[in-house]
């Protein structure tokens, strides 16, 4: 079913564990069913969570009344708004104003702004009871109009969602680099799209948010046991809001049940279970419902296109675009407005274009706060810059292919500093295209489509070409908000040798599937020259380590060079150490003399000097009177990886905003039934670049999961609000997600472009999987031509909407060409 | 201040794994919350509210059942099988070696009860083409691997 293919050089098999399919280590607990996962904590005497939710999109709270909730049998307790907010400060807000002036709190207080919205939390002995006596806690509400499109939530009379801002702008920016006037008068042809609509969505991961907090009475720290992706986030948002220092909150992880960036903003959630177990003096269990995941966490970035512009020569030559980018925050800006600067990392796309003016709005709604989702911004961006490239090929009828061929940035050019300064690392674009379009057999799809059409389909081809960028540089938060004090980026990891000779690793790192546990095994054996067996890397993240940093976490594509490159500083470290120890032990042996093999250090030119790691970390341990006082060697070794990132110039907007640039080319080719806009994905092809692969059958997963992502998106997924902001898609009944029936079949392909500016030459990746959105786009507006030619306009084409293009294909994107 | 004040408890009597359990439950407790919360089996998790995405997936009486859709009281005199009775002792089965060798799980979360609907569907029919084994995994959601790899991992225990 799915087919791999390799480039033409496969290269020399290394004698190394990196680059090799290492079975993973996690697998072991979790085909038994012994994974831990939040919901399966549990503790003597704990409470259950329930939240009391909004059923208004916005309304006035008029009154609150708690009492028959409290007098439920097996009722512990409750919290409400007031008490949040006498008890916290509202959260940090990243954006500069009028959205700095959004006061968010853990609880909704005065006021609900979107369906779903938490108003109450209700403590019980049991699930059942906590559901039920949140049906007794009496809300008077007073409801208002809702603001459910972002396109009209500036006009004239509507509601404002927060009255402190003084409107529901909350952040505006205008980037532009390069000189659109010239590249406009240069062009043979200006391409004007009036409108495109990037829909929302997220990855619901299969697992919803949950919390186990304790609060230690003694020592005022709350153990939070959970599955937040970034705790270093969360750490910075909770304790300002809670009035206490970061040592205070102790957050445990093990294993995550998916996470796509979704799990990033629990932090209000937490706030409230850290309050009530304190109020309560038990700890307090919360596990998320499906429906109130869907309702009130994490929708993926709405975002809509305006006005574009696009100046090309009539050979296809891409010289400039200029756009008004309209960006749907929902009612909070819990990670907001950073995808108002996080798509720049892509700015150009895998393109030339050296003039580009983005301006850019971010506005609240009345529904759900958006948070990251998988692919996070760069995604929209890239789709737009897609979705540019096919209408402008349809527009001047020029061949997809030849268009992005004609523009991509070429191998040689790297690495490519963008108009907007960023360092694309390394890449060859050209060469992912064309293994993608063999995959595919590009070749006969003229043949193809002949054959479809005497069979009364219409057949599509489909290109996505896409850019996962990762290792942010959190200086990009400055053009968000030059106030901010927030550069560069890192993640630890200790590596050390216990008295048996135990190699144990630690990381900073909160994974949800990414196998960080055995690539880390990899990197560590390959240095220590043992085996990944005698590696121990201890499952999940507690801050209580010392073993995590600011930016700890699993997020935004980076493990492979933030997460790996500390375990690789860490291991070369204790390597060091053994030597070192060794050296003195064998009485003065130079360090360079040595080497570490079978499980030890050994003398290189005289093998049977050999000290087993047990006796290195027996001695440092528990044994080691007589030692040289000026040794220096603990064998516990912490290492911080931090890229080489500068702050980047906030008045031009230009710096490098990530380290590494993965890259992913898909193509997609579709049979459309004309009679009811039903299509079968007949063909499909993922190609992939991350750099030095660590463990290839990892990366390809996380390929295909990302695909698998994007078709959903492409297809099915959308977060539907009606005018007065509920919610239709509420659970998997309404949000359909890909089922096994549903996948088509996948060949895949990679290069392998090492990074020139990592220490593994790794580039992050897994987050590639927005190429299946723009592919299927593509292909249906490709299948199209011979039916009246509509430009497909959104991001998501559920067949009813194809359906409708085929019917008048005026219900497309409204484009116009001027110019020779 | 009990529960209790609902008088709809009952005594029931399972078989999970070999081992018999014997337990009061309200009437209105889902099998999967009796599985996880009362016999502290945790392998079988809950993905969605609704039956649709299948993580709870058990064997009752030798057939295949999302155990958020049935009450533990309906259980009662059963015999249940969860993921954490797949194994035989430290050997893996042939299954759960097939989904490690194929990277047929990331997260895991979904992992159990794919694990259980393929044993069921494995039992029914020892060998089945791509077609009857993406049928037989219909019923559950994974967000992580697309299903290919899981597809093949099956496909791979079955011959």
């Amino acid at each position: 079913m799915t087919t791999t293919v390799a480039p033409d050089k496969v290269e020399e098999a290394q004698r190394t564990w990196s680059g090799q399919n290492v079975p993973r280590k996690e697998d072991k607990r979790l085909v038994q069913g012994q994974g831990v996962f939040v919901d399966d904590v549990k503790r003597h005497g704990m409470g259950y969570l329930h939240f009391v939710r909004s059923p208004y999109a916005h309304a006035h709270i008029t009154s609150i009344d708690v009492s028959q909730a409290e007098a439920h049998p097996g009722v512990y307790g409750t919290l409400t708004g007031e008490e949040v907010a006498s008890l916290t400060d509202p959260f940090f807000q990243i954006s500069s104003v009028p959205g700095a002036n959004v006061k968010d709190f853990a609880l909704a207080v005065g006021k609900v702004r979107y369906v779903g919205e938490p108003i109450v939390a209700v403590v019980a002995e049991t699930r059942e009871a906590a559901r039920d006596a949140s049906e007794l806690v009496e809300v008077e509400y007073e409801p208002l109009a809702a603001v459910t499109d972002a396109r009209h939530a500036q006009d004239d009379g509507v509601p404002v969602i927060h009255d402190d801002c003084g409107g529901n702008l909350m952040w505006h920016g205008v980037y532009e680099w390069g000189d659109l006037d010239a590249a406009f008068a240069e062009a043979d042809k200006v391409v004007r799209i009036d409108e495109l609509h990037f829909h929302r969505f997220n990855s619901t991961p299969l697992e919803c948010d949950g919390a186990l907090v304790e609060y230690n009475r003694g020592v005022g720290q709350w153990t939070i046991h959970t599955n937040n992706q970034f705790p270093g986030f969360a750490a910075i948002m909770m304790g300002p809001a809670m009035r206490v220092g970061l040592d205070k909150l102790r957050f445990v992880t093990q294993d995550i049940g998916g996470g796509f960036g979704n799990k990033i903003t629990s932090h209000p959630q937490l706030v409230v279970c850290c309050l009530l177990a304190r109020k309560l003096n038990r700890p307090v269990q919360w596990t998320e419902w499906r429906t109130d995941f869907h309702m009130s966490m994490s929708h993926g970035n709405e975002r809509w296109f305006h006005e574009t512009e696009v100046a090309v020569k009539n050979d296809g030559t891409l010289l400039g675009f200029r756009t008004k980018a309209l960006d749907d925050a929902g009612a909070y800006l819990r990670y907001e407005p950073l995808g108002g600067v996080i798509w720049a990392q892509v700015t150009p796309g895998m393109y030339k274009w050296q003039h580009v003016r983005v301006d850019f709005t971010q506005v609240a709604t009345n529904k759900a706060p958006v948070s990251p989702n998988r692919g996070y911004s760069r995604m929209q961006h890239l789709w737009f810059t897609e979705r540019v490239i096919d209408i402008v090929a349809h527009e001047l009828e020029l061949d997809p292919v030849e268009v992005r061929k004609r523009n991509y940035i070429k191998a040689e050019d790297m690495p490519y500093t963008t108009p907007n300064g960023c360092v694309y690392d390394s890449g060859d674009y050209g060469k992912m295209l064309d293994i993608a379009l063999e995959l595919v057999d590009h070749a006969n799809v003229e043949q193809r489509r002949a054959d479809a059409a005497a069979r009364g389909r219409l057949l599509g081809v489909g290109i996505g070409s896409t850019l996962d960028s990762g290792t942010n540089n959190f200086g990009q938060s400055r053009l968000i908000n030059p106030e901010l004090q927030f550069s560069g980026n890192n993640e630890v990891a200790t590596v050390k040798l216990d008295i048996f000779g135990e190699i144990v690793v630690t990381l900073g790192t909160t994974p949800q599937g990414q196998g960080h546990e055995t690539t880390a095994a990899q990197v560590v054996a390959d240095i220590l020259n043992c085996s990944v067996d005698d590696v121990h890397v201890r499952a999940g993240h507690d801050s209580y380590w010392n073993s995590h940093a600011g930016f700890s976490g699993t997020y935004a594509s980076q493990f492979a060079v933030t997460g790996l490159s500390a375990v690789k500083g860490a291991t070369e470290m204790l390597a060091a150490e053994i030597k070192k120890l060794a050296g003195a032990v064998f009485g003065g042996v130079p360090p360079e003399a040595l080497e570490l093999a079978d499980g030890g250090v050994r003398i290189r030119d005289n093998p049977e000097a050999f000290l087993p790691f047990m006796a290195c970390g027996a001695i440092i341990n528990a044994n080691n009177a007589g030692l040289p006082e000026d040794l220096g060697v603990t064998l516990n070794c912490r290492y911080v990886y931090r890229p080489p990132f500068q702050v980047p110039d906030v008045e031009r907007k230009y710096g490098n905003l990530t380290l590494t640039y993965a890259a992913q080319v898909h193509v997609a080719v579709i049979e459309i039934d004309p009679e009811t806009g039903y299509y079968d994905i007949v063909d499909y092809a993922a190609v992939d670049d991350c750099g030095k692969r660590i463990n290839p059958q990892i990366v390809e997963g996380q390929v295909m999961g990302a695909t698998a992502q994007a078709l959903g998106a492409a297809v099915h997924e959308q977060f539907v609000y009606d005018e007065d902001g509920n919610l239709l898609t509420p659970n998997f009944y309404d949000y359909h997600v890909p089922h096994a029936l549903d996948m088509p079949p996948l060949r895949t392909g990679y290069v392998e472009s090492a990074s020139p500016f990592t220490p593994l030459g790794t580039k992050g990746m897994g987050e590639g999987g927005g190429a299946g959105i723009h592919a299927v786009c593509a292909a249906v507006q490709d299948a199209l031509r011979s039916r009246g030619g509509a430009i497909v306009w959104d991001s998501c084409n559920p067949y009813h909407r194809v359906w409708e293009m085929i019917q008048d294909p005026a219900k497309g994107a409204r484009v116009q060409v001027t110019g020779a | 201040m009990a529960t209790s004040a609902v008088p709809t408890e009952r005594r029931i009597s399972v078989t999970v794994n070999g081992t018999t359990y014997e337990r009061e439950v309200e009437a209105r407790k889902l099998l999967i919350h009796f599985i996880r919360d009362d016999l502290d089996l945790t392998g079988s998790h809950i993905g969605c509210d609704t039956g649709n995405c299948g993580a709870c997936s058990v064997i009752v009486d030798g057939t295949l059942v999302k155990s958020c859709m049935m009450l533990a009281v309906q259980a009662d005199g059963a015999t249940i099988e969860t993921v954490e009775g797949l194994a035989a002792g430290e050997e893996l089965s042939r299954l759960q070696q097939a989904f490690s060798a194929h990277h047929a799980l990331q997260c895991g979360y979904c992992t159990p009860g794919m694990l259980m609907s393929a044993t069921a569907l494995l039992r029914k029919n020892p060998h089945p083409s791509e077609d009857e084994i993406k049928k037989g995994l219909q019923g559950n959601i994974c967000r992580c691997t697309g299903y290919w790899n899981i597809v093949e991992a099956v496909k791979a225990a079955s011959e």
